[in-house]
């Protein structure tokens, strides 16, 4: 029971990441009929705001201390970052520290404008154009952000500590009546999962109960009838291209600590979420964020060594074998509309 | 000509013509000059990777440019091929030719089960279900099929192995009766030398059947079939036609393309690994397509050229060839360009290569082909033999 408990736990981190990024594609594929294979990328930069933001409040100069000295008796030099010399040192190793969750401060705005100019400079003019064109330029944009990642920033992973508050494993186990260490789970993934919920539930929640939403929605239902009423649907749609930036953004801010972001991770991670939103059911949000889950949890399974055991490399290709029988089973996927996708 | 009409000829001629004088088309300049070292593509290594890929480019265009099924997968069958290949040089003997008919075959069969599955879906569901596939392959190469595939190491033919076929005599390396494929002879003219290589002319024999297949299956009552699958997929099946059948038979033909150049792949150099299934080298054979032209008999071709041959002189570049280039500028000139073109030479290709991609999706969706013929029609030549075929899809 225990270690059922702990595969699902186990599933619940990778799972959000999928269900985020699959929400932002779900919408702006239900908004803007686009399908967008630059969306892992969108995620990877967000990771990458997060190292800049940790190497930002890490530059520092060269301070001369006066009241200590070094061996010789000079005056110490000590290195001095800018944030302490500009908010005392005690915020400032806090702000150090907690670079990670500050990222999201900077990211949100940043990704937005990203996912504006990138709506108003390039998608706008794909709308017409057959959905292979969407994808093959999408595409080619995708390689193209990747490639600056990894020119600014080089090929290798880079190590980006969550704050030292959540270093540490969480006794899940206790809570639920189990022996102590039966179920450790590290803090950091349970911030994660319960910050994608948070998001996740923003989302709805702003699609479901605000007027904007609403428009939305009416706007995804049947565009012309809502731009007939006068309503500048463009305009909104162009936003939920940014919110969806925002949330790939978000997700991969957060994930930094998890996996060390290189350039490569938004190509990984989108395969995986464009099958997540294949099975999930092209255009249904909820579909996106079940199929998340659900496919994170299923890896988390198949890489357990009992059933390794009993299935040889189960873990590599649950996801894909999962995808597999549900497109010939469902074709629609798990909660996909009729007529959508369907040429 | 051949069954060809003669514009078809003409093209089938120009492409023969093409790709058997091609080492020496290929070195203009002197081979010790500077812009020789830079730009000279004559030889073995590069030329065979473009008449390999070409094949590869025409058997993904017989899919993608006549029903237009955007497989995300292919790359599956090119390993697949290749691992067939570096088998039958393990277990009889080097000779390439039951190589190449079993790397056919073997990649014909996945294609068959493949494709009947992927097929019962269109759209980008299909291009997700292949390309699902193509990473499940790879994922199991890597993990599961380790004995196969000899994992991570990759496959190689090793001393110990079988070869049942193999007598004193015969060569040690891939061999087609006895012609080694790395056998080669040199010419030298003047500043020029020019290398001819066995392999390399395998190779474009090959290509020049595939090529011709491909202009067979074009023009034929399948090939009409297959377009108007793509133009209207629901009218066919009203019209009372089962058009499944038409489908898999353009995707096992595409995939045994695949298959084929994956064995001369192995047959050029015999060792092989997983990471020709990855998905970006099924993203590459769409580039190539895409870059060159779909849906054209000759677009892929020049497109995998193309590819192949910036991919090789980009990533040779460097800044001090550049340096040496600018030379004749003022310093802080010749300083700022250098700064300017740096992150797109040597290991920033592939930004160059994905910058070239979106360049020619946005603004040339027909590839190079629409872009020569636009050129063309400037100079209003080619107006005459357009009106001559009729009404037919812009670029062809």
């Amino acid at each position: 029971m225990d270690a059922i408990i702990l595969q699902i736990l186990n599933g619940l981190d990778k799972g959000s990441a999928y269900a985020l990024i699959a929400l932002g594609l779900t919408l702006i594929f239900g908004t803007l009929g686009v399908v967008n294979f630059a969306h892992g990328a969108l995620f990877m930069v967000g990771a990458f705001v997060a190292v800049t933001v940790q190497k930002l409040f890490s530059l520092s100069y060269i301070e001369i201390d006066e009241t200590r000295t070094d061996f010789l008796g000079n005056p110490l030099k000590v290195e001095m970052p800018y944030i302490d010399h500009w908010f005392g040192s005690a915020t400032g190793a806090w702000m150090q520290d907690w670079s990670v969750p500050l990222s999201i401060l900077v990211v949100v705005p940043f990704m937005f404008l990203v996912g504006f100019v990138l709506e108003r400079g390039l998608i706008k003019h794909f709308y017409k154009r057959p959905h292979a064109d969407q994808i093959l330029v999408t595409f080619g944009l995708a390689i193209v952000i990747g490639e600056i990642i990894k020119a600014l920033y080089g090929a290798n992973p880079i190590q980006t500590p969550p704050p030292s508050a959540f270093l540490g494993t969480v006794d899940v186990g206790v809570m639920l009546g189990f022996e102590p260490n039966a179920i450790a789970y590290p803090t950091w993934r349970m911030v994660y999962f319960a910050f994608s919920a948070v998001i996740i539930a923003c989302v709805f929640a702003f699609l479901q109960f605000t007027t904007f939403g609403m428009v939305v929605r009416a706007g995804m239902a049947d565009r012309e009838t809502v731009g007939m009423l006068g309503i500048d649907i463009d305009k909104r749609f162009t936003f939920m291209f940014g919110l969806a930036a925002a949330v790939a953004g978000m997700a991969g801010v957060m994930y930094a600590p998890i996996l060390s972001p290189h350039y490569n991770i938004g190509m990984d991670f989108l395969v995986l979420s464009f099958v997540v939103v294949v099975v999930g059911g092209m255009g249904s949000l909820p579909g996106a964020v079940l199929a998340g889950f659900m496919l994170g949890i299923l890896q988390s399974f198949a890489s357990m060594n009992e059933v390794k055991a009993l299935i040889p490399g189960i873990d590599q290709i649950i996801i894909y074998l999962v995808a597999i029988i549900i497109l010939l089973t469902r074709p629609r996927g798990l909660m996909g509309r009729k007529g959508v996708m369907e040429e | 000509m051949l069954g060809l009409n003669s514009r078809d000829f003409k093209l089938f001629a120009i492409v023969c013509i093409m790709a058997l004088v091609a080492p020496i088309l290929l070195n203009p300049f002197p081979t010790d000059s500077a812009l020789g070292q830079s730009f000279n593509a004559g030889y073995p290594a590069l030329m065979q990777r473009f008449v390999i890929f070409g094949i590869l480019a025409i058997g993904f265009n017989i899919l993608f440019g006549l029903t237009g099924y955007l497989s995300f997968g292919h790359a599956a069958f090119l390993g697949m091929g290749s691992y067939a290949a570096v088998w039958m040089f393990k277990l009889l003997s080097y000779n390439v030719l039951p190589a190449i008919v079993l790397s056919v075959i073997v990649a014909g069969i996945f294609a068959v089960v493949i494709g009947y599955v992927s097929l019962r879906r269109s759209g980008i569901y299909f291009s997700i279900l292949t390309l699902a596939f193509a990473q499940m392959s790879y994922q199991l190469a890597y993990s599961v099929f380790t004995p196969i595939t000899n994992g991570e190491t990759g496959l190689q033919v090793y001393n110990a192995d079988p070869q049942i076929l193999m007598s004193p005599g015969d060569p040690t390396s891939p061999h087609l009766f006895g012609i080694t494929m790395n056998g080669q002879t040199q010419v030298d003219m003047g500043g020029w030398s020019f290398v001819f290589q066995n392999g390399y002319y395998l190779a474009a024999l090959f290509l020049i059947a595939s090529f011709y297949l491909s202009i067979r299956i074009f023009r034929s009552p399948m090939g009409l079939m297959l377009r108007a699958i793509k133009s209207n997929q629901t009218r066919m099946s009203y019209v009372g036609l089962n058009t499944k059948p038409y489908m898999l038979a353009a995707f096992v033909i595409s995939g045994m393309y695949a298959g084929l150049a994956g064995g001369l792949l192995a047959a050029m150099d015999p060792l092989t690994g997983a990471e020709r299934m990855f998905w970006t080298a099924s993203g590459e054979i769409v580039v190539m397509a895409i870059l060159g032209g779909v849906g054209t008999l000759i677009g892929p071709v020049l497109g995998a050229g193309l590819i192949k041959y910036l991919e090789n002189i980009v990533s040779k570049i460097n800044d001090g060839i550049l340096h040496s280039w600018f030379s004749f500028l003022p310093d802080w000139l010749d300083n700022l360009l250098v700064t300017v073109i740096h992150p797109f030479i040597g290991k920033g290709w592939h930004l160059t290569l994905g910058l070239l991609f979106m360049a020619v999706v946005i603004f040339l969706p027909g590839g190079l082909v629409q872009g020569g013929q636009k050129i063309m029609g400037l100079f209003g030549r080619n107006k005459k033999s357009d009106a001559k075929d009729g009404a037919k899809t812009p670029a062809e």
